[in-house]
């Protein structure tokens, strides 16, 4: 098995697909690291020769971000927004869609679980 | 989709010039502006612009971190003081 950008271990998948497990890595980014690093696409992760891991390696050090790194990196770009106080910044702050969605309904992706609230008494007639 | 890169930022003719004589004389004055669509340009930092939010201007200093937002990102328009019944939460 492969160890790839640290934690990530792709099983017996084509090499296209064993480097989408990676986060920051998908099919298309997947393609064009094996492209550059000259292994072809279809070759199972586990039949990779070391010297074809160290190329991967290589390529996905010099040119993408990926794991930790781009995690930091998208935190820190919300944070900025919410330290400036611009208006997708509250938005995330609250727990809110940032792009303009409805609240309406929906929105449950962002505003977690449904809270129910107790219904006012019924006025009696 | 984002705006033409041959036209440059948006920023308002009346504010860009209001905010130039500003600069040039080195006096940090608020000016006002409605125009919430303008972009914030790295001229501009260090100075205090009051953005209309439909109801009163909200005074905005500007950081080098608010460079090409818009201004009105920084205005909002809208003020949730919380749900009927839901005491002591919201009033933010």
């Amino acid at each position: 098995m492969a160890r790839i950008a640290g934690v990530d271990i792709p099983n017996n998948k084509r090499g296209e697909i064993a480097l989408t497990y990676i986060f920051g890595i998908g099919r298309s980014t997947a393609q064009k690291i094996l492209t550059t690093a000259g292994v072809d696409r279809d070759k199972k992760a586990q039949d990779w020769s070391d010297d074809e891991q160290n190329k991967i390696r290589s390529v996905i050090g010099d040119s993408f971000k990926v794991e930790g790194e781009l995690r930091s990196e998208t935190q820190m770009n919300i944070k900025r927004l919410m330290d400036i106080g611009t208006y997708r910044g509250i938005r995330h702050r609250i727990g809110l869609p940032v792009r303009g969605q409805t609240t309406k309904n929906n929105a449950r992706t962002r505003k977690g679980r449904k809270k129910t609230v107790a219904n006012k008494k019924k006025a009696t007639k | 989709m984002s705006r033409s890169l041959k036209k440059g930022p948006y920023i308002d003719i009346k504010l860009e010039k209001k905010l130039q004589a500003n600069i040039d004389s080195g006096k940090k004055t608020v000016v006002k502006t409605w125009s919430r669509a303008s972009m914030i340009s790295p001229d501009f930092v260090g100075q205090t612009i009051a953005v209309h939010n439909g109801n009163k201007f909200i005074p905005v200093y500007i950081t080098e971190n608010m460079v090409g937002h818009k201004l009105g990102e920084f205005a909002p328009t809208r003020i949730f003081r919380g749900h009927a019944g839901k005491k002591n939460k919201g009033n933010k």
